[in-house]
């Protein structure tokens, strides 16, 4: 039995020692922060012409945080090549032969991708947060106001739990170009469809993205958006739940299929 | 020690692996031959316990490979080549595999300059030769100073340098004790290296034995008999006159008999006894490679048939036809003026009379053609 340290060790090295890790992360921080930052201005900018109920509901914190909608995207390819390169370049059974524990393998493998993600995430949520302030203006918050530190951790939270969504849905389909085309065609868009059509929007809430957005808002309705059916925190929870689903469904394929 | 059960794979409705039970044993190199296709890497994935077997067993030491205690210290495998994320640097990826499995890192560069790759460990290993390649995942079986080695094509990709190296490495490593189960779908190779065989075809065992035995059992010897070209009756005289005192006779495509069973000198005897001259009377061998072609022969996967070409042939100018023996260079040169008689190859200089050359050959059977090339005795007169 391989000692779980070293496998962590092991599954550390791995993902510091392809380029893939560097240039998902860099661009999920990039994003986040360029877009976010382009769009408070462009609010900051353009305040005066929104309807009365918009600025009732003006909450500067999500506005800052609208480079998520891309951002996660990176964030996506992240986990997602975390755990496909070991199928697509075979390593999965060079990994396997060492580490005959498939359950040590697998965790270690999600906790590591994991913690980066947690790290990248907050320091993304932070700067984006700042940043996007800054370009605000008069209509900026300031991260001492109520629920505002909630939400921008609640960003970087929810960057981390995207990723772990990706690796579990890469670990049920063991294919990189299967699971990007899944999951970026669901994020970007179908995701963003089903929400806007009113027939569908009740179920879209529940879609792991949408729930676990809740958490990035301070002003509930924020911009005269619906009123959600449940808080920041539940709704982050919801998320968390398609996640666990996920990492789940991965590791019973892992386990039951030949590698 | 490598011990299979009854073994069997099936994936759906195809049966990858059938009933193999083979045992591997230390010291020796134990060669793991079939054709394409056979079930070699299946079964030794089922070792590695990346597959599970339908039914069956397979142990390394006694246990399941994933129940085995601290298994990347004992076994160390060579799967394919390029199992290798090809964005990590060949020290990199070794980094890994030896952190997995508790392996110190000074360990790396040890087998790093076993393997030669020293000098390149800091490159990626997309831009690997597959030499390279076999060099980086050797390096990986070899991590653990393990007891049982498994390389499947350890020599795909390999220049002859690296042909010998390898064989020499396996070599070594079986005279330290060490178990060594190598998978090869070339014989000639496995001729060289292993000391043991097991081969299968369409995933059942053909044989368990000894190189030795394996060549005494299944080679056989024969020697090659050719009259006078042109003597039909000479040979079917000599044909039944061997057939007669026990001898396999079969005939080969160039006229020639190969006859089983006789010793030289007795089917010289017996041809001077019909009266019939020989031109030719020589021993040959069958090798392991023929040997292994013959058993295998009803378990290939994957055969090719005759190209056909057809609508594809330019028609040939006069072309020697693929007769008597191969044109030996420099021997019979072929006819350079389009339309002259061609030059008969080979064998005599000149040709005798009443052994006229054949016309030029008609368009529709070319050289390199899969048609049948004319008999001598069915020349024309």
């Amino acid at each position: 039995m391989a000692a779980p340290s070293a496998v962590l060790k092991s599954e550390w090295t791995k993902v510091r020692t392809v380029s893939s890790t560097m240039w998902t992360l860099a661009a999920a921080l990039v994003l986040t922060a360029a877009v976010g930052a382009l769009l408070s201005g462009v609010m900051n900018a353009t305040y005066d012409d929104l309807s009365r109920a918009e600025q009732l509901t003006f909450d500067p914190t999500l506005v800052s945080f609208f480079g998520m909608m891309l951002g996660q995207l990176a964030m996506v390819v992240f986990g997602v090549l975390v755990v496909s390169t070991e199928y697509s370049s075979g390593m999965i059974r060079t990994s396997l032969a060492a580490v005959p524990q498939r359950a040590a393998f697998y965790v270690s493998k999600v906790v590591v991708a994991t913690l980066l993600a947690l790290v990248v995430g907050l320091l993304t949520s932070f700067v984006t947060f700042f940043v996007g302030q800054a370009l605000l203006g008069d209509h900026s918050a300031s991260i001492t106001d109520d629920n505002v530190l909630r939400a921008v951790i609640g960003a970087g939270l929810y960057m981390t739990v995207i990723t772990m969504f990706s690796m579990g849905v890469a670990a049920m389909l063991r294919s990189t170009v299967l699971s990007l085309g899944l999951l970026m065609a669901f994020f970007f868009l179908i995701s963003s469809i089903l929400a806007g059509v009113p027939a569908t929007r009740d179920v879209a809430r529940y879609l792991p993205d949408q729930a676990g957005s809740a958490v990035m808002q301070v002003v509930p309705g924020a911009l005269d958006s619906d009123k959600l059916p449940y808080g920041p925190w539940g709704g982050f929870g919801i998320m968390c739940a398609w996640a666990a689903a996920a990492l789940i469904g991965g590791y019973a394929v892992l386990k039951k299929r030949d590698a | 020690m490598i011990e299979a059960r009854g073994l069997t794979k099936t994936y759906g409705a195809k049966t990858a692996v059938y009933n193999l039970s083979f045992t591997v044993q230390p010291g020796l190199i134990t060669g793991f031959v079939g054709p394409n296709g056979a079930g070699k890497s299946t079964t030794m994935r089922m070792i590695l316990g990346l597959d599970e077997p339908s039914s069956g067993t397979v142990t390394v030491g006694g246990h399941p490979y994933r129940k085995l205690p601290n298994a990347p210290r004992q076994v160390g495998a060579l799967l394919d080549a390029k199992a290798v994320h090809g964005g990590r640097s060949a020290r990199n990826h070794l980094r890994c595999v030896a952190q997995l499995s508790g392996i110190p890192q000074r360990r790396v560069d040890e087998v790093l300059d076993v393997v030669g790759l020293r000098e390149v460990a800091g490159r990626r290993s997309k831009g690997f030769s597959l030499g390279m390649g076999q060099r980086l995942g050797i390096a990986g079986a070899l991590l653990g100073d393990p007891q049982i080695l498994l390389f499947d094509e350890p020599v795909n990709g390999l220049d002859p340098e690296g042909i010998l190296w390898i064989r020499n490495l396996m070599k070594k490593l079986a005279s330290e004790g060490r178990t060594i189960f190598v998978s090869s779908h070339l014989m000639s190779e496995m001729a060289l290296t292993a000391d043991h065989l097991v081969v299968i075809g369409r995933g059942q065992l053909m044989a368990d034995m000894s190189v030795r035995d394996f060549i005494n059992t299944h080679s056989a010897s024969f020697a090659r008999v050719r009259v006078p070209d042109g003597e039909q009756g000479q040979r079917a005289k000599l044909t039944a006159a061997l057939t007669e005192h026990g001898g396999q006779v079969q005939p080969e495509d160039d006229g020639a008999l190969r006859v089983a069973g006789l010793p030289l000198p007795r089917i010289s005897d017996l041809a001077h006894d019909a009266g019939v001259r020989l031109w030719e009377l020589s021993p040959h061998e069958a090798s392991l490679e023929e040997a292994y072609m013959r058993m295998t022969q009803g378990a290939v996967d994957f055969r090719s048939t005759v190209d056909q070409r057809s609508g594809l042939q330019q028609p040939a100018g006069p072309v020697p036809p693929q007769g008597y023996a191969a044109p030996a260079p420099g021997y019979a040169p072929p006819a350079a003026a389009p339309g002259a008689p061609p030059v008969q190859p080979g064998y005599a200089p000149a040709a005798p009379q009443g052994y006229a050359p054949p016309p030029p050959a008609p368009p529709h059977a070319p050289a390199g053609a899969a048609a049948p090339a004319p008999r001598e005795g069915e020349a024309p007169r």
